[in-house]
Order: structure tokens, then C-alpha cells, then sequence
């Protein structure tokens, strides 16, 4: 029996994370999903938010985009277009994004510029979000 | 035979060349430098997905979606994915020979212009023409996808290939087919874009139960498309790593190719020029010998 689960992040740039962790936290589209290893196969959407890895009584915070997570007993597969470490995310630059991305939104904008405006917007304040509440690690 | 002056001015035309090929060779290698790592990069993403479609598809028991839609194959469409531009060796060439190959009844989806030119000079029905950057977008991409997704819905094709250059290394690119829509099958396109890790962990939870949320419908139905979406996406990176490895390496041997002409110019330029010394040499000794 497993006893931990291998945890995958990938993102079109990279393979932002590869570990073996115990126990992983997402943001899953219809509320937050707590994983144990073999928890029952699942297969459902990821929204932008905060995803929490715990590994060894260490907790490691990740900012995650929109996407797709593939959950079997034994590994965790999330497929986002974003993944940013907690430690990785500069405040000042992600702040100026959410601004930039606020003030475009009162713009008139297309269908497909609007979309892809707020999953900027949305990354942006997930990344907030994280490092805010993890300013030091 | 050509004067010494003649042969001066083409080593000077040669080395002109040579400098520009050079230049050329410089600007390819970095931008292929950019375009391989874009392109490796992108592909442990399409691995997982490709393997978490096939084990998603192969559990969502009598789920079907219009993507997925299998139908007797009346018309055929290609998404051509060629250059813009030339002197990139025999890139474009391999994948024109593929196309020369196939049914006049195929419809064409072109991105870069080598590949509509060669559609409309052999009057074949070209359906859109695409234009991709240097560093290729997603946005790009989806409206490719987005275009070749229709036409399938729409029932105006029932089969969607694309045409590619696979990005192996930097000496070896290979023109490639590989089915597009209809989604399906997925084992057996040996896990989309790669052969590598190809059979690796599909079906590995065969027998488990697998559980969506909200329910199948919605999660295939998002997925699916992404999926499209981004294999495009892949296929434009490795095109446009191949594309920029290509060039360099055919600019590389153009280079090589203007110094070695210039080598053997120089020595027929030198040779020429002792003989007219020896020829003058011998007209003024035989003169003087006249005269005594």
C-alpha cells in the first residue's frame, strides 16, 4: 500500500513540480478537495487558487491556474496553465498585473480577449492570495 | 580561361555570400536555441495528458462527445503546418512530397505561407490559411483548432490530420502524419505527439471505477477541446524548433560550402598569377637574348 502520493504539476512552460508528498490540498471547481494516498480515482476541473503539498510535517503553498487534476490512489496529475511557488511570486509585479488586468476589463473587449483577460486577473489574485498569506518561508 | 582579374572579383562575390550565410547561420541558432527549449518544454504537459485522456476515455464507460464522433471518412481535411519562409533546407520539401501524395479530394488547413503557396499552385482546395509567429501563441493555435473543430462538427469533414515537421535533434527533423480529430483511440496513436514513454502507464488502473466531478459530461466536455487546443500548440512548437534547426544547419553547409569555393578560388587565382610572372619572365629573356 502506498503510503504517500506522487504529486504532478504541469504547466505548457514546464514540469513545475514532481514530488513525493503525503498529503495534497486543491482547489478543485466545486470546493476545495483534501487528497490522501488511495483516495478513489477522480477526475475533475481545477480553478485558480491555492494548492497546499505536505510532505514530511513541511507544508509547501503553490498559486495554480485553471486546468485539469487526474487523481489515482497513488498520484496526483494537475495540468494548469499556471503553477507558481509561494516563494517564487514577486508581490509588486503580480500586483501591477491584477491592476493592468483590472483596468483592460473596463475596456470593451471581445469574447475571447475577455476570457482570457479575467483568467489573467484570476491568476494574479490567486498569487496574491498565497503570498499574502504566506509572506516568509 | 578567365584573367586574373576575373577570378578576383568572384572570390569577393563568394565571401560576400559566405558573410551573409554566416549572419544567417548566427540569428537561426539563436532563435533555435529559444524554439527548442519552448518545444521540449511543452512536452511533459501533452505527455499527461495524453496518458490521463486515455485513461479518462477508456472509464467514461458510453460517453461520447461530437469530438470523439466516429464516421465513414467521405472527406478528409490537413492541417498543413509548413514555413513562411525559405533556405531551411529540405524541410518544406519533405512535407510537400507527403502532400503530393495524397487524395486530390483533400481539403487544406495551411499555417505559413510555403505551405499555401504549394496548395494553390497545385489547385488543391485550401480552407484557411493561418499565420504563426516566431515564438507561437496558444491564441494562435486555438484558432487553428478552433477551425479545424468546426469544419469536423459541422460534418463537412470526417477525418483531421496534421502535418507537421517532428523536432528530434538538431541534425534530424522528420515530416510526420498524425490524426487529429476525431478523438479516439488514443492507445493506439502511441499517446499522441511522442513514441517515447508512448505505452507507459496507459490503462494501468484498468479495472477501477473512475469518478468525475461535476460528472463526465462537463469534465470531457472542457477537457476535450483544451486538449485539441494544446496539441496543436505542441505541434506549431516542434514545427517552428525543427524550422529554426533546419535553417541553421542548412546555412552552417552553405557557409562551409562559400569558404571551401573560396579556398579552391584563391589556389586557381594564385596559380594563374606565378604563370603570367614565368610568362612575362620568359618573353623578356627570350627579348633580350634576341637582341644580344
Amino acid at each position: 500500500m502506498a503510503a504517500t502520493l506522487k504529486l504532478e504539476i504541469v504547466t505548457p512552460e514546464a514540469r513545475v513540480y514532481s514530488e513525493d508528498v503525503d498529503m495534497v490540498t486543491i482547489p478543485g471547481i466545486e470546493g476545495e478537495l483534501g487528497i490522501y494516498p488511495q483516495h478513489v480515482p477522480l477526475m475533475t476541473e481545477v480553478t485558480s487558487g491555492e494548492l497546499i503539498a505536505r510532505k514530511g510535517g513541511q507544508e509547501f503553498f503553490l498559486a495554480v491556474g485553471d486546468g485539469f487534476v487526474e487523481i489515482t490512489g497513488e498520484r496526483v496529475s494537475v495540468m494548469t496553465d499556471m503553477a507558481m511557488k509561494a516563494d517564487d511570486i514577486d508581490e509588486m509585479k503580480v500586483e501591477e498585473a491584477r491592476k493592468r488586468a483590472e483596468s483592460r476589463l473596463s475596456e470593451k473587449l471581445s469574447d475571447e480577449e475577455d476570457a482570457s483577460v479575467r483568467a489573467a486577473l484570476a491568476q494574479s489574485l490567486a498569487q496574491l492570495k498565497v503570498k499574502r498569506r504566506h509572506p516568509r518561508r | 580561361m578567365p584573367s586574373t582579374r576575373d577570378i578576383r572579383r568572384r572570390i569577393k562575390s563568394v565571401k560576400n555570400t559566405a558573410q551573409i550565410t554566416k549572419a544567417m547561420q548566427m540569428v537561426a541558432s539563436a532563435k533555435m536555441r529559444k524554439a527548442q527549449l519552448a518545444a521540449l518544454a511543452g512536452r511533459p504537459y501533452v505527455q499527461t495528458m495524453n496518458r490521463v485522456l486515455a485513461t479518462v476515455t477508456a472509464h467514461a464507460g458510453d460517453f461520447t462527445h461530437v469530438l470523439m464522433e466516429r464516421r465513414p471518412v467521405q472527406r478528409r481535411a490537413v492541417l498543413l503546418i509548413t514555413t513562411d519562409k525559405g533556405l531551411c533546407g529540405s524541410l518544406n520539401t519533405n512535407l510537400l512530397r507527403e502532400v503530393a501524395h495524397m487524395d486530390k479530394n483533400t481539403l487544406f488547413i495551411c499555417a505559413g505561407r510555403k505551405g499555401g503557396q504549394y496548395v494553390a499552385r497545385t489547385k488543391r482546395e485550401l480552407a484557411a490559411e493561418f499565420t504563426y509567429h516566431d515564438t507561437p501563441t496558444f491564441a494562435e493555435a486555438r484558432a487553428m483548432s478552433k477551425f479545424a473543430q468546426k469544419l469536423f462538427t459541422d460534418g463537412k469533414v470526417d477525418h483531421v490530420d496534421v502535418l507537421y515537421t517532428n523536432f528530434i535533434n538538431t541534425l534530424m527533423q522528420r515530416a510526420e502524419l498524425r490524426p487529429l480529430l476525431p478523438i479516439g483511440e488514443i492507445k493506439a496513436l502511441e499517446a499522441g505527439v511522442h513514441g517515447e514513454n508512448a505505452g507507459d502507464d496507459l490503462g494501468h488502473s484498468a479495472a477501477t471505477e473512475f469518478l468525475f466531478e461535476p460528472d463526465a459530461g462537463a469534465v470531457l466536455g472542457s477537457l476535450l477541446p483544451h486538449y485539441l487546443n494544446f496539441q496543436v500548440y505542441q505541434f506549431l512548437l516542434e514545427a517552428k524548433a525543427s524550422e529554426h534547426s533546419s535553417r541553421m544547419v542548412a546555412m552552417k553547409n552553405a557557409t562551409d560550402n562559400a569558404k571551401q569555393m573560396i579556398k579552391d578560388l584563391t589556389l586557381e587565382y594564385n596559380k594563374l598569377r606565378q604563370a603570367n610572372i614565368t610568362r612575362e619572365l620568359l618573353e623578356i629573356t627570350s627579348a633580350a637574348m634576341a637582341m644580344g
